[in-house]
């Protein structure tokens, strides 16, 4: 099966295609390697950083902003936030506060991405 | 009340700006919202700081990082205070709570004030004027901040960067984005982000598409979208209904310049901000401009380095240290849309960095910029009017100018 996609490496965004003969990966349309080692991780491993907000009680905001520590599978991305959402942190929170450890077991943190305070304080 | 140097506004622009200025100088923020950050706490998406952090942080992270340096700093930061009008004297007059009207004299203004999203009353979309129609910002704001989704069933109008994100976000939080109808033929965001938010998900992008009509009483229950021809007038026959509860648009950002005309700055009419110099200060002598206000850039790390070189100079300027030359000029020339900044009038620094967007993507271009004859190029693999170019060019090419500078991107280099 051919895959294509949008290199972002650079501005070029080149428009790659990528499929897999046995055990080789052919890909086709990339101006240089970059395009050629994103295509390979994007057929065969696509990772993304996730953010997104949890709840949080007592803050004065809300909802705090949070992500993960570390690349996690694409397909992943959605259950996580799912999963995040029944997350309820409580302020005050200092940036980059462990919420949750190991999400879905993928390995990484959820970490916060702001401080807040408590409310009235 | 007095200080050096008075900032207006406490976004990215703002804080770098006062952060420079403090080294030398006194220095007042004043920012309308009750924290600091501008549009970066509501950006929780990653992709900022690339250039001078080295790494990709979210907006909120972008941020932490500079309003703890303000903490440490002697910056008398006012928050919930607007200011509500500035005069040529550099008088400026806000409120807040607690003060109720405030006068405060300044030595040197820097402008930082962002920009705002363009409205449907901007792009008069006919029909009825239900509940559900939200600029992209807004409803980034609504989902990132306060914690309320906006709609169930998406279409979204634009594809600027504001769109595109907040298409990907609605999927995440369980919403069903329709689709994404843009009017030009080519999106306008960065190409990064059509990937990462719209292919990643399936959303479809409809390019030479735009919405023709809003139906619903009190709540949006359709819109019509239809194909465009070149001079982007709706096609007749092509258009459908699409059943849906929520209608963005993401059609364009203004910067936000009632204060700076006000002040008698001059304005540029391509940019929708005012003209500056290579020390972003603008026509009028001490007051500054940086960030969205002077024109919309794609990345914070752009704006961060100009509001250093504002909030650098506005102090030099409140502590009586700037020499002026002769004025210089900087006009467009081919496929340029426009240029900042406009004219040139010290060149003592130790290279100036034009910043500019062309008209119509090319490949394999030079970026050339000449007197009677060219002073420097730059080769550019691809240039896209969504994509701000830059030239950095060391002064000693600049020193002995005395006619105007031209821009022009063109030509072909062999690869
Ligand atoms: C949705 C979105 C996504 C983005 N994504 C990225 C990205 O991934 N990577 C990247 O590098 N860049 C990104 N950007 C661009 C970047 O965030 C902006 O270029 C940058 O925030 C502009 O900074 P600014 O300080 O000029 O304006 P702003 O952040 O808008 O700040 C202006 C401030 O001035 C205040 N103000 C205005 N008028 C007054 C007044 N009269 N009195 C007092 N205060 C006032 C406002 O309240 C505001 O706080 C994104 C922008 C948006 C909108
Ligand atoms: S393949 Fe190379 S040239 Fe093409 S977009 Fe990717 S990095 Fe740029």
């Amino acid at each position: 099966m051919k895959s294509k996609f949008t290199c972002i490496e650079c501005p070029l965004g080149c428009a790659i295609t990528a499929e897999k003969k046995g055990d080789e990966i052919i890909v086709t349309g990339n101006k240089c390697n970059r395009g050629k080692d994103y295509a390979i991780r994007e057929l065969t491993d696509p990772k993304r950083i996730l953010t997104t907000t949890v709840f949080v009680e007592n803050g004065i905001h809300p909802l705090l902003p949070v992500k993960s520590d570390r690349e996690i599978p694409k397909n992943l991305i959605k259950k996580c936030i799912g999963e995040l959402s029944k997350v309820r942190a409580k302020a005050p929170v200092k940036y980059g506060d462990v919420i949750c450890k190991n999400v879905m077991g993928t390995g990484a943190n959820i970490v916060s991405s702001c401080s807040m305070v408590r409310k009235n304080e | 009340m007095k200080t050096d140097v008075a900032v207006i506004g406490g976004g990215p622009a703002g804080l770098a700006a006062a952060l420079k200025a403090s080294e030398q100088a006194k220095v007042m923020l004043l920012e309308r919202e009750n924290e600091l950050g501008g549009i970066l706490p509501q950006c929780i998406h990653n992709g900022f700081g690339n250039f001078i952090f080295k790494k990709m942080l979210t907006g909120p992270e972008y941020a932490h990082h500079f309003m703890g340096k303000v903490e440490k700093s002697d910056i008398d930061v006012k928050t919930e205070t607007a200011v509500l009008e500035i005069n040529e004297d550099k008088t400026i007059v806000a409120t807040n709570p607690s003060d109720g009207i405030l006068e405060i004299k300044a030595k040197a203004i820097v402008l930082a004030m962002g920009c705002r999203e363009r409205s449907r009353a901007q792009i008069l979309i006919p029909g009825t004027r239900p509940a559900g129609v939200y600029t992209a910002g807004t409803a980034q704001r609504l989902i990132n901040i306060e914690g309320v989704m906006p709609g169930k069933r998406i279409v979204i109008l634009g594809s600027g960067d504001v769109g595109l994100i907040m298409a990907r976000r609605f999927i995440l939080e369980g919403a069903e984005v329709e689709g994404v109808y843009e009017i030009m033929q080519k999106p306008g965001g960065l190409t990064r982000n059509v990937v990462q938010c719209l292919e990643d998900y399936g959303i479809p992008l409809l390019l030479s598409h735009t919405v023709t009509n809003i139906k619903g009483k009190k709540r949006v229950e359709a819109v019509t979208v239809a194909k465009v021809d070149k001079s982007m007038k709706p096609i007749k026959g092509t258009e459908r209904v699409i059943p849906c509860d929520c209608l963005i648009l993401a059609v364009g950002l203004i910067p936000e310049n009632e204060l700076s005309k006000q002040a008698g700055v001059v304005m540029d009419e391509k940019t929708g901000g005012p003209v500056v110099d290579e020390h972003m200060e603008t026509s009028v002598p001490g007051i500054f401009a940086c960030g969205n206000v002077v024109h919309v850039h794609d990345l914070v790390d752009d704006v961060t380095m100009v509001s250093e070189i504002a909030g650098e100079y506005a102090a030099k300027y409140a502590t009586g240290e700037i020499e002026r030359g002769k004025e210089i000029k900087v006009v467009v020339g081919d496929n340029v849309r426009y240029v900042v900044p406009q004219f040139l009038r010290s060149i003592d620094m130790d290279n100036v960095t034009f910043y500019f967007r062309v008209k119509e993507e090319d490949k394999n271009v030079k970026v050339i910029i000449s007197e009677s004859m060219a002073i420097f190029e730059k080769k550019e693999r691809i240039v896209k009017p969504p994509e701000m170019v830059k030239a950095s060019v060391p002064s000693e090419l600049l020193k002995g100018i005395q006619n105007e500078l031209r821009i022009d991107v063109r030509g072909k280099y062999e690869k």
